[in-house]
């Protein structure tokens, strides 16, 4: 059997909010765990819309001070890179002069 | 080389296994049934509990069974949210809980009679879910393992809360303490059970720890709760009942007495005395409100419209 990833390769529309569709739409969840930090994904629920995520997000994932904000997305709306396809993020790998580590500074300059 | 090699020499090198890589088929389904099912006892464990939070003794104990049995759902939702990461639906997982073919944890099965049993259950139950959770955020499957270190940090209240209501009572008048003892009289042998057959007779293990979604032996997990537990017992003043539970200096652990094994199959295949009413119970509550769910969707439909 072949599963895809949820949401992130699937481009049928979110919500289309039929009654009697049995399941709603799942969206993805980020906090910000304080401020002067980036959202952060906590994990995964369903909603009708936005709206309700938002408020299902405040139940399930902060109920203990978790955060000062939070972000809903639709799950089909992340495109996601392929884990088996390695030349996207591999390149990196052959350019160590991008690190500063790279380069010999003699110790009498001090620290740089 | 090939994907499944690959797939053992990443889970070998303790490297987690996340959602859109590949992973032999046997492993997603194992996970899916797993995860399914420790999900389902979440949902079905909100039950016994909340069997008592009307007759909570005080609006403190009361306020703290709510956020208890709040949690208890949150954890549900973790799960299932991770289990869905494996490619089965929502209403798939519920649908088999439904039609009796996903299981939940059979501890669930039994009544919670007295105020006491809400202790014994944070105590015994939560200590005893918590042994297994803790080694499972070591499970090699990220989603999974990420959602019981979220889980373990939540039951960790639990744990303290149950023991506390039970230092409570056997602080208390004769009555209570005899409450307390027998809360833990009939709770002590069905949480030895929540860790599964002996490994000799565990039809999953072998291939589970070799894929590292369970990282210790049935009977191992069991050994570290009991070895915990007995000294809380001691403190609180209550009996353990087990006659042969001792010491054993040279193992550096306490032996303990043989499981009713047949009770324990019996339990699981339906024959435990809440099995019937708890699964009820849940279908009625998700039929009862469909018309919540129905709302909901008609009111975002509403809205999508008018925009």
């Amino acid at each position: 059997m072949v599963y895809e990833a949820h949401g992130a390769t699937d481009d049928s529309p979110v919500g289309d909010g039929e009654v009697g569709r049995s399941e709603w739409p799942l969206w993805e969840v980020f906090i910000r765990p304080r401020r002067g930090m980036s959202h952060i994904h906590a994990g995964s629920l369903h909603a009708p819309d936005s709206e309700t995520a938002l408020q299902n997000a405040r139940d399930v994932y902060t109920r203990r001070m978790e955060g000062t904000s939070v972000w809903v997305v639709p799950s089909a709306a992340i495109s996601a890179s392929d884990p088996h396809d390695e030349s996207l993020l591999a390149s990196a790998d052959d350019k160590p002069y991008r690190h500063p580590t790279f380069y010999e500074i003699p110790d009498e300059v001090g620290h740089m | 080389m090939d994907p499944e090699s690959l797939f053992q020499r990443t889970v070998n090198a303790e490297q987690k296994i996340e959602p859109r890589d590949w992973m032999p088929d046997a492993y997603r389904q194992t996970l899916i049934r797993q995860i399914a099912q420790h999900a389902h006892s979440e949902i079905i464990g909100m039950q016994p509990e909340g069997n008592w939070i009307t007759r909570a003794p005080s609006l403190k104990r009361k306020a703290i069974l709510m956020a208890k049995v709040q949690d208890e759902a949150g954890h549900g939702l973790y799960l299932y949210a991770a289990a869905e990461t494996l490619g089965v639906t929502r209403d798939e997982m519920v649908g088999k809980l439904h039609e009796g073919k996903h299981k939940y944890s059979s501890i669930f099965n039994y009544p919670t009679v007295s105020w006491a049993d809400i202790g014994a259950i944070g105590w015994l139950v939560d200590g005893a879910a918590i042994t297994n959770q803790v080694m499972l955020t070591r499970c090699s499957y990220g989603p999974y393992a990420r959602a019981m270190v979220r889980i373990c940090k939540e039951e960790s209240f639990h744990q303290r809360q149950g023991y506390e209501i039970m230092m409570t009572l056997c602080d208390g008048t004769e009555d209570q303490r005899a409450m307390a003892q027998d809360a833990l009289d009939r709770w002590w042998w069905p949480s030895l059970m929540m860790f599964g057959p002996h490994d000799s007779e565990s039809t999953h293990s072998e291939q589970s720890m070799a894929w590292k979604i369970k990282r210790v032996s049935n009977d191992d997990l069991r050994q570290q709760f009991v070895d915990m537990t007995v000294p809380q017992a001691e403190f609180l003043g209550l009996t353990i009942p087990d006659p042969d539970l001792r010491w054993n200096g040279q193992r550096g652990h306490y032996d303990f007495g043989e499981i009713d094994w047949e009770e324990f199959w019996d339990v699981v295949s339906g024959k435990g005395p809440m099995n019937r009413e708890r699964l009820d119970q849940k279908v009625s509550a998700w039929e009862d409100n469909a018309w919540v769910r129905e709302a909901a969707t008609a009111h975002a439909r509403k809205q999508r419209k008018s925009a």
